[in-house]
């Protein structure tokens, strides 16, 4: 579903601030695989997110999502395969519009938008049902602004917008690390519940150890723009922090250095 | 007295159509664009030249409309894909239009007074009707002595203008409405939603001025003159009636902030007038005055809220102290 070959990226290329992101990453995700992403601080991980999803253009390497060759195409062109929920709560929905507005927006996302009525009769009955599987009342609340939720409530509509027209992939950048630890729980929860339930092609940025254990079915490390370790199926639930920890330190040779590390 | 405030409301209708182009950018794209005072003129030296020769006048507007898209989709261009900030393509526009405006009169000032322009068909038409005459005569029963020339203009105007504003209500409601909103409320959200949102910017800028520039030919043809200064300080008074109607009629639906720039723009039109009869202020004075006006309605309801919010306070520690005093001084 997802494949990046030979992806390298280089800030600063001739300065002294010269820094490799990401040196020849080779990765693939079959349709259904949920892939957990931890690593160091500057391992390479968010710009790895934002190769795929068009932010960052790579110096060389390809991007192929589907089978089709996506390397060249804008953000904007790729997102309509493409579901992102950001680590703000903030970034992923508009404040001033409502929530419907919201949810019709994202439900044009793989359409051509048209000059029809953005919220219908018929949409709102649809997205009511959507909003009712998050449990948190927002179906009694369509037409309020989205401003006017917290942080939480914004983050799950957040993922609703980025599942419910089921995007080839789903990226999941760090979207619980700005949530207090229940609110984070319920994101956690939730996003177990959409991805088992439509079966999206997942990659999730963590750094919450055990959150990278307990989801997925596929768990990679990265370091130095590199990938350094990767596990799945069986030996992916074997595995625990310590272990994940130990490896670590015999591929490099040294601590995990991580000051946002949530060892779990 | 009468008669200067019809004249106000009269062209307060008109400049509400500029005032919902500059609500547009202001509010709903978040990009404060100054190419306004540029694209102004350029819808009224657009159907002067046109009216001037000999294209029939609701033509020589709609090309007024076009032109004024036109320069509003460059200044769209210019910041989008020329990255160049948005003030700065504004400003850069508006400058260029100076001279551009220049060239389509070919003199400072072009007269349109003997030809025949909307207003004076709309005009003729209207008399045919007889409503002036029955209008009048109410008048002139509550003891009115001098009529307004004609009721027609400010009738079709309010009618044409309640339409474009329910076009707008309607168009900002549509899926590719709903993006241009968000463009203004979170840019980084609609893009990885899959909205181009450089071709919607640029759409919706030259919308904007598509407006400005029809209010501009309108305001010309009323008047019967364009003249390359009319537009200076036109974003002023676009942002004084957005603002004026925001703080007076609220903005809790598209529906309603639309409507409240059309009676902002009324009501601008309506204080200025009353102003200049003031004695001692000229016509020179009217700039100072609607920044007055605006810096009013941007402070005033902020200052309003603090006292309310002080007024609460003072109250709940009142109770309070009530509810415990007796304790205390026991």
């Amino acid at each position: 579903m997802l494949k990046i070959a030979n992806i390298s990226v280089t800030f600063n290329e001739g300065t002294l601030d010269e820094k490799k992101a990401l040196n020849g990453i080779n990765l693939e995700l079959e349709l259904g695989d949920f892939v957990t992403v931890i690593g160091s601080n500057g391992a390479g991980k968010s710009t790895l997110m934002n190769v795929i999803s068009g932010n960052i253009p790579p110096d060389v390497g390809d991007v192929f999502i589907d089978g089709k060759q996506v390397v060249h195409f804008p953000e904007y062109k790729r997102s309509a395969f493409i579901g992102r929920v950001f680590q703000d709560p903030m970034a992923g929905t508009a404040p001033t519009m409502t929530i419907e507005e919201n949810l019709a927006m994202a439900y044009s996302r793989n359409k051509r938008r048209k000059l029809k009525m953005g919220v219908t009769k018929k949409r709102k009955e649809m997205f009511r049902n959507h909003l009712k599987t998050l449990n948190l009342g927002l179906e009694d609340r369509l037409s309020a602004k989205v401003g006017l939720l917290s942080g939480g409530e914004r983050q799950a509509l957040s993922l609703l917008m980025a599942t419910f027209t089921e995007p080839n992939i789903l990226l999941l950048d760090e979207h619980t690390a700005a949530l207090d630890p229940s609110r984070a729980e319920l994101i956690t929860s939730l996003t177990e519940k959409v991805v088992r339930e439509s079966g999206l092609t997942t990659l999730m940025v963590t750094h919450n150890m055990q959150q990278a254990l307990d989801l997925g079915n596929r768990l990679i490390m990265m370091d130095k723009g590199q990938i350094i370790f990767e596990a799945q199926g069986e030996a992916k639930q074997e595995l625990t922090v310590e272990r994940l920890m130990q490896e670590f330190q015999r591929i490099r040779g040294e601590q995990f250095g991580d000051d946002r590390a949530v060892l779990g | 007295m009468f008669i200067s405030m019809f004249g106000a409301v009269e062209s307060g209708v008109i400049y509400a159509i500029m005032a919902l182009g500059v609500y547009l950018t202001f509010r709903v794209l978040d990009f404060p664009d100054l190419t306004v005072d540029g694209s102004f003129v350029t819808g009224a030296a657009v159907a002067a030249l046109s009216i001037v020769n000999g294209v029939p006048p609701v033509l020589a507007t709609i090309f007024a409309l076009l032109a004024g898209f036109i320069a509003g989709c460059i200044t769209g261009l210019l910041h989008t894909k020329g990255k160049v900030n948005a003030l700065l393509s504004g400003i850069l526009m508006m400058t260029a239009l100076y001279s551009i405006n220049l060239r389509i009169l070919g003199q400072p000032t072009l007269s349109m007074l003997n030809e025949s322009t909307v207003f004076t068909q709309l005009s003729s038409f209207w008399s045919m009707t007889g409503i002036d005459t029955a209008l009048n005569g109410l008048l002139s029963t509550l003891g009115l002595e001098r009529f307004p020339k004609t009721w027609g203009i400010v009738f079709v105007m309010l009618v044409v203008t309640i339409v474009i504003k329910f076009v707008t209500d309607y168009y900002l409601k549509t899926e590719v409405g709903l993006a241009l909103r968000a463009i203004g409320d979170n840019k980084r959200m609609i893009r990885s939603l899959s909205a181009n949102t450089d071709n919607l910017t640029i759409v919706g800028v030259g919308i904007s001025n598509g407006l400005v520039a029809l209010s501009g030919a309108l305001i010309g043809q009323l008047g019967g003159f364009a003249d390359v200064n009319m537009g200076i300080g036109m974003i002023v008074i676009g942002l004084a009636s957005v603002i004026i109607g925001e703080a007076l009629f609220g903005t809790k639906t598209i529906a309603r902030a639309t409507l409240a720039v059309i009676g902002g723009a009324i009501i601008y039109r309506i204080i200025v007038t009353l102003a200049l009869r003031v004695d001692f202020l000229e016509t020179g004075d009217m700039k100072m005055i609607t920044a007055i006006i605006v810096i009013f309605a941007l402070v005033g309801p902020r200052i309003l809220q603090m006292r309310k919010e002080k007024k609460r306070r003072m109250l709940k520690r009142q109770q309070l102290s009530a509810e415990s005093g007796g304790k205390n001084h026991a």
